[in-house]
């Protein structure tokens, strides 16, 4: 039961996540990064299974790195990512569907523009302001509703962020503990917090 | 050809501005109801069909052509089809109207009134048998098919937050987005 956050500020993206890993009533990790790399400027937050988390959060990296390794450098735009990943996804729906919720986000350099796509695991793309997967969307999109607007700074997106994990501590029944937050902009992926640290194995 | 602008999960409304008409040529569009997914993956085989089928006829796909051919790819996954039903409008080459609608595994109806299609066609059936008249104007058509839309979506708890309609002309398109309730 992942909760995968994500909205758009001026100048970039930021994407956070729980860090539980857990199947039924088991917890096996309280440390997981859930907010996969793509690129320099791009990331995918995946809610899901792990082992769909982990296989398909693999393979569209490695694609994302190939295309720069096989086109001289040239870089995929944040919207020809977030189209690859849909296409897999959809390709794979009639096969053995791979069951992530994504948001996906993050920052062209060369337009000056940043870019959130919501996508759930039926592959329908969309381009949004801010998003939610999970059942933490009923506590969390009227949040985003009333808070957000055009032209947020990073600090004013963070504290967006950090009163919908307040609410889900609150009022969400599963007790979500530790949350990763990462930003991206023109600098960058980076990591702002973290309740508990992913590289400790 | 007119629709709403909803993109939900369930009751869950995910977006207010997503495109479910989607032009193929200057006389032709098509719009797809239905799931989500489908309707994006329909929209792409449908473009990469069409643009084929021009850059090796060097020519514009007839409106009856196209609905032919949308048709035969929903029946292509009869046993596991494409959630989407289509309709599609436009103009033939004499730039007389051309209406369809279908179901998700193809099985065509050509109108020459009007075709509905959606969460709310009911609806829209009720709405389009009272106000449809022949012989309208673009611009009286255009009031009606939004009226039409308008008031069968605010009956369905999941149509609505937004339309936009396009009015299909010889000389060209022209497109309005249409203000509604937005719950």
């Amino acid at each position: 039961m992942d909760t995968v956050f994500a909205l758009r500020y001026d100048g970039g993206v930021i994407i956070a996540a729980d860090q539980a890993n857990a199947r039924s009533i088991l917890v096996y990790q309280d440390n997981l990064d859930k907010i996969v790399p793509l690129s320099s400027h791009s990331m995918m937050g995946v809610s899901g299974p792990n082992s769909d988390l982990v296989n398909f959060s693999d393979y569209v990296k490695a694609n994302i790195a190939l295309y720069e390794l096989s086109n001289n450098g040239s870089t995929l735009t944040t919207e020809a990512q977030a189209n690859f990943v849909r296409g897999t996804l959809a390709t794979a729906l009639r096969k053995g569907p791979y069951q992530v919720n994504i948001l996906l986000g993050g920052y062209d350099v060369k337009t000056d523009k940043n870019g959130l796509y919501f996508m759930d695991y039926m592959a329908c793309m969309h381009p949004v302001n801010f998003g939610v997967q999970g059942h933490a969307s009923n506590f969390c999109l009227s949040i985003f509703d009333r808070d957000w607007k055009e032209g947020l700074t990073e600090e004013q997106g963070i504290a967006i962020i950090e009163k919908c994990i307040n609410e889900l501590k609150i009022r969400f029944l599963i007790a979500q503990t530790n949350f990763i937050i990462k930003t991206v902009d023109k600098k960058g992926v980076r990591t702002v917090s973290f309740g508990s640290d992913p590289a400790d194995t | 050809i007119a629709s709403d602008t909803r993109l939900g999960i369930n009751f869950q409304t995910v977006a207010t501005d997503f495109k479910k008409v989607f032009k193929m040529n200057d006389k032709l569009y098509v719009g797809l109801a239905g799931l989500a997914t489908d309707v994006q993956t329909l929209d792409q085989l449908l473009r990469f069909r069409n643009e084929l089928y021009e850059l090796r006829e060097e020519r514009k796909m007839k409106p009856e052509t196209f609905s032919n051919l949308l048709s035969t790819m929903l029946y292509e996954k009869r046993f596991g089809p494409y959630f989407c039903e289509p309709i599609v409008a436009g103009l033939d080459s004499k730039n007389k109207p051309f209406l369809s609608g279908m179901d998700l595994i193809g099985a065509t109806v050509i109108a020459d009134d009007f075709v509905v299609s959606g969460s709310c066609a009911e609806n829209l059936f009720g709405m389009c048998e009272s106000l449809y008249k022949p012989d309208l104007e673009p611009e009286e058509l255009f009031e009606t098919i939004s009226q039409c839309l308008l008031a069968a979506v605010d009956r369905d708890a999941l149509s609505g937050w937004g339309g936009v309609v396009h009015v299909i002309k010889p000389e060209g398109v022209i497109s309005r987005e249409l203000k509604g309730r937005q719950d």
